[in-house]
C-alpha cells in the first residue's frame, strides 16, 4: 500500500512536471481555429514560418463556424471563417476582421464520359438543380448549354455539406444572387434548409460522394477537385462569358471588388462583374480581438499574418489560393497599426 | 512473576486493539472509496441528464411539443424541428432489428444445438470479432464499398422490379444513390448483430439439459425443440438481447453518418437520404452558432437520451429476470 502511493505521487509529480514543459512549449505557438477552406495554405505557411522563426501555429480546422465561437469564447488568439461578421456584429463583440486569402468553389460532377471542362452550367441552372427544379440531366435547360455533349438520361443526384460550412455560405450567396427563387425559397447561410439531395461532411465527404455517385453534383474548392480530379464544370458568369475555373479568373473576380465598401473587408466575391471572374469565388478571413486580452500572443500573430502577405504568396499560388492584392494588404496592416492595440492603447503591430 | 505476565497479556491486549483498530480502518477506506466510485457513475448521469435538460432549455421552451412534430430544420430561419431525425433513428434502427434478430437466432441455434464440436469456437470468436471492429470502418467500408454496390446492382433491380406495384413503388422508389435509409439499417445490422447472437447463445446454453432430452426423448425434431422449448424458455433473455442491440443501433454515430446521406426530410422511399439524431448532431454541432440552432442539437440529444435510456431499462430488466429464473 505504502509503496503504492509512493509510486502513485512519484507518477502525479511526473505528470505535473511533463505539462508544465509541454504548456510552456505551448506558450510560444500561435493559437487559432476555424475554417476548414484555408487550412491547407495556412499549414504549409505556418511550416515556413516556424522554420524562419521558430514560432509555431497550432490551428484547428473546425470549421467557420467553430472559428467564430472559439474566438468569442476568448480560447484562441484568432479565428477564422469563410463567412465574414456584419459591421454591428465586429463592434459589439470588438473583432477585427481582414481577409487572409482566396479560393474558388466549383461545381463538380459524376457522368461518364465528359471531361474536366466540357460541361457548362450558368447561375439560374444550377440554383434550378440544387432546388430540384431540374431533375435530369437531359433536361432542356443544361442541353441548351451544352449543344455539343450528349448528356444521359439520368437522374441528378445532388450532393451538398452536412455540416455548417463558410463553402456552403458562399455557394448559396451565389445562388441567391442569380436566383430569387432560391434567396426566398432556401436563403444564404453556413447550413441550409436543402430541398433536395444527400449530405456529406467536409469538403472530402462532398468530393468523395461525388466520385462515388454516377450522376452527381456538388460544390467543392478547387483545391478539392483538383486533388481528387473531379470532373469540374465551367460556369457562365456575370457578364455571360464562359469562363474556367483557374486561379487567373479568381483573381480577376477579387480584382474588381471595392474591399473597403464593407465593414471588416467583408466583401463577397460572389457574382462579380468582368469577363474573365470566376462567378464562385470567396475570400477568407481572420477574427482578432481589437484589445485583446494577450497582447503579446495577439502581435505574435499579427507577425505571422503580415510574413504571410509579404512572402507566401508564391506557396499560395502552388495550392491554388490567390493571395491578396498589395493594396488591399496595405489597408490592412494600416487597420492593424490604428485599431489593434493592448490595454495603454498602444498599436501591437508597426509593420515588418 | 504474575505481574510482569499481566504485563505481558496488557501489552498483546494493546497491539492486537490497534491492529484490529487500523483493519477497521483500512476496510472503513475501503468501503468508502468503492462507495464513492459507485456514487460517481450516479453524480455522473446525473449530471449529464441535467445538462442536456438546462442545455435544450432555451429550444425546448421557445418550440414546445411541436418540436418533436416538425419536419423543417432551417438554420436560415432558425425554425428547428426533430421529426427527420426521430423518423430516421427509429425506422434505421427497427429495419436493422428485423433483419438481424432471425439471422441472431440463427446462428445461436446453430452454434449451441447443431454445429459440430471443432467449428462453434471459431464461428462464435468470429460473429464476437464483429461487435470488435470500430464504426468507422464500417462507415467507411459502407460509404466506398457496399453503397456503390447497391447503387448499381441492386437498387435498379429492385426498383425495376417494383416500380408498378402499388405501395412498393413509392417504398423502394429511385433515383438509386446508394446511400440512404435502408443502406444504414443494413449497415447497423451487421453491427448490432454480435449483440444479438452472443446474448441468445447465453441465454440458450441456460436452457436445462433435462427439458431438451426430454423432449428429443419424446421424439420431437430440432425444429421443435428449438420452436416449443428452447424459444419459449428464453424468450425474455432473447428479447433482453434485441433490446441491447437496438440501443446500440439507436445510438451509433459514425458508421451512419457515413451513408445516410445526411438529408433533414422524411420520404416514403427506402432509399432516400434521411438523417439521424446523433448523425446530425455530428455534422452539425461544431459549425451550429446561434444559441437556438445549438440547443435544439442538445434537446435532440436529450431526445436521443430518454429513447436510449428506456430501451436499456427494458432491457436490463428482461435480462434480469431471466437471471433470477435460472439463479433460483
Amino acid at each position: 500500500m505504502r509503496h503504492f502511493i509512493r509510486s502513485a505521487a512519484v507518477a502525479i509529480a511526473m505528470a505535473t512536471a511533463s505539462t508544465l514543459t509541454l504548456s510552456a512549449a505551448w506558450a510560444a505557438d500561435i493559437s487559432g481555429a476555424g475554417a476548414t477552406f484555408p487550412y491547407p495554405i495556412y499549414a504549409k505557411w505556418a511550416d515556413a514560418y516556424k522554420k524562419e522563426t521558430g514560432t509555431g501555429l497550432n490551428y484547428q480546422s473546425i470549421g467557420s463556424g467553430g472559428g467564430i465561437k472559439q474566438i468569442k469564447a476568448k480560447t484562441v488568439t484568432f479565428g477564422a471563417s469563410d463567412a465574414p461578421l456584419k459591421g454591428d456584429e465586429l463592434d459589439s463583440t470588438g473583432l477585427a476582421q481582414f481577409p487572409m486569402v482566396m479560393g474558388g468553389i466549383v461545381p463538380v460532377v459524376n457522368l461518364e464520359g465528359i471531361k474536366p471542362g466540357e460541361l457548362v452550367l450558368d447561375g439560374p441552372t444550377l440554383a434550378d438543380i440544387f432546388i430540384g427544379k431540374i431533375t435530369n440531366w437531359n433536361d432542356a435547360a443544361i442541353k441548351k448549354l451544352n449543344p455539343k455533349i450528349k448528356l444521359p438520361d439520368q437522374a441528378i443526384a445532388v450532393v451538398h455539406r452536412s455540416d455548417g460550412s463558410g463553402t456552403t455560405f458562399n455557394f448559396s450567396y451565389y445562388l441567391g444572387d442569380v436566383s430569387a427563387d432560391w434567396k426566398s425559397k432556401v436563403g444564404v447561410d453556413k447550413a441550409l434548409e436543402w430541398p433536395v439531395g444527400i449530405g456529406a461532411k467536409g469538403n472530402e465527404g462532398v468530393a468523395n460522394n461525388v466520385s462515388q455517385t454516377g450522376g452527381a453534383i456538388g460544390y467543392v474548392e478547387y483545391a478539392y477537385a483538383k486533388q481528387n480530379k473531379l470532373t469540374y464544370a465551367d460556369m457562365v458568369n456575370k457578364d455571360g462569358k464562359k469562363v474556367a475555373p483557374t486561379a487567373k479568373a479568381f483573381s480577376a473576380a477579387a480584382a474588381n471588388a471595392d474591399w473597403n465598401s464593407q465593414p471588416g473587408y467583408g466583401v463577397i466575391l460572389a457574382n462579380q462583374a468582368g469577363a474573365e471572374s470566376w462567378p464562385m469565388t470567396s475570400a477568407t478571413w481572420i477574427l482578432v480581438y481589437k484589445k485583446p486580452d494577450d497582447a503579446t500572443a495577439t502581435a505574435e500573430a499579427l507577425k505571422f499574418f503580415a510574413w504571410s502577405y509579404a512572402k507566401g504568396d508564391k506557396m499560395a499560388a502552388e495550392l491554388d489560393y490567390v493571395p491578396m492584392p498589395d493594396k488591399v494588404v496595405k489597408s490592412v496592416e494600416e487597420m492593424w497599426g490604428k485599431d489593434i492595440v493592448d490595454k495603454d492603447g498602444k498599436p501591437l503591430f508597426s509593420g515588418m | 512473576m504474575t505481574a510482569v505476565s499481566e504485563a505481558v497479556t496488557s501489552s498483546a491486549l494493546r497491539a492486537r486493539e490497534a491492529t484490529v483498530r487500523r483493519f477497521a480502518f483500512t476496510d472503513m477506506v475501503f468501503r468508502a472509496a468503492t462507495r464513492a466510485s459507485a456514487i460517481l457513475v450516479l453524480v455522473l448521469l446525473g449530471g449529464v441528464a441535467i445538462s442536456l435538460v438546462a442545455g435544450s432549455w432555451e429550444a425546448l421552451s421557445k418550440f414546445g411539443l411541436n418540436f418533436l412534430t416538425t419536419e423543417a430544420w432551417n438554420p436560415v430561419t432558425e425554425n428547428f424541428g426533430a421529426l427527420a431525425p426521430i423518423y430516421g433513428t427509429v425506422v434505421t434502427s427497427a429495419i436493422a432489428i428485423i433483419i438481424a434478430v432471425p439471422i441472431g437466432i440463427g446462428i445461436a441455434v446453430f452454434l449451441t444445438e447443431l454445429c459440430p464440436r471443432p467449428l462453434r469456437r471459431p464461428i462464435g470468436i468470429a460473429v464476437e470479432l464483429l461487435a470488435g471492429i470500430p464504426s468507422i470502418i464500417y462507415g467507411i467500408w459502407g460509404l466506398f464499398v457496399f453503397a456503390p454496390f447497391l447503387q448499381t446492382t441492386i437498387q435498379p433491380f429492385i426498383i425495376n422490379i417494383f416500380h408498378s406495384v402499388p405501395g412498393l413503388n413509392s417504398l423502394f422508389a429511385g433515383p438509386p444513390y446508394g446511400i440512404g435509409l435502408l443502406t444504414s439499417s443494413l449497415i447497423l445490422a451487421i453491427m448490432v448483430l454480435p449483440f444479438i447472437t452472443s446474448i441468445t447463445k447465453d441465454v440458450f446454453d441456460t436452457v436445462p439439459a433435462v427439458l431438451k432430452e426430454s423432449a428429443y426423448g419424446i421424439g420431437c425434431t430440432t425444429w421443435e425443440v428449438t420452436r416449443r422449448v428452447v424459444i419459449p424458455y428464453t424468450r425474455v433473455g432473447i428479447m433482453g438481447g434485441v433490446m441491447l442491440g437496438l440501443g446500440r443501433a439507436l445510438g451509433e454515430t459514425m458508421a451512419v453518418t457515413f451513408v445516410i446521406g445526411n438529408a433533414h426530410r422524411i420520404s416514403a422511399s427506402l432509399f432516400a437520404p434521411g438523417t439521424t439524431i446523433s448523425a446530425t448532431i455530428a455534422n452539425e454541432f461544431t459549425e451550429a452558432d446561434g444559441a437556438l440552432y445549438t440547443s435544439s442539437l442538445v434537446a435532440l440529444g436529450l431526445i436521443l437520451f430518454i429513447i436510449t435510456f428506456i430501451i436499456l431499462a427494458i432491457a436490463r430488466y428482461m435480462l434480469l429476470r431471466i437471471d433470477s429464473r435460472t439463479g433460483a
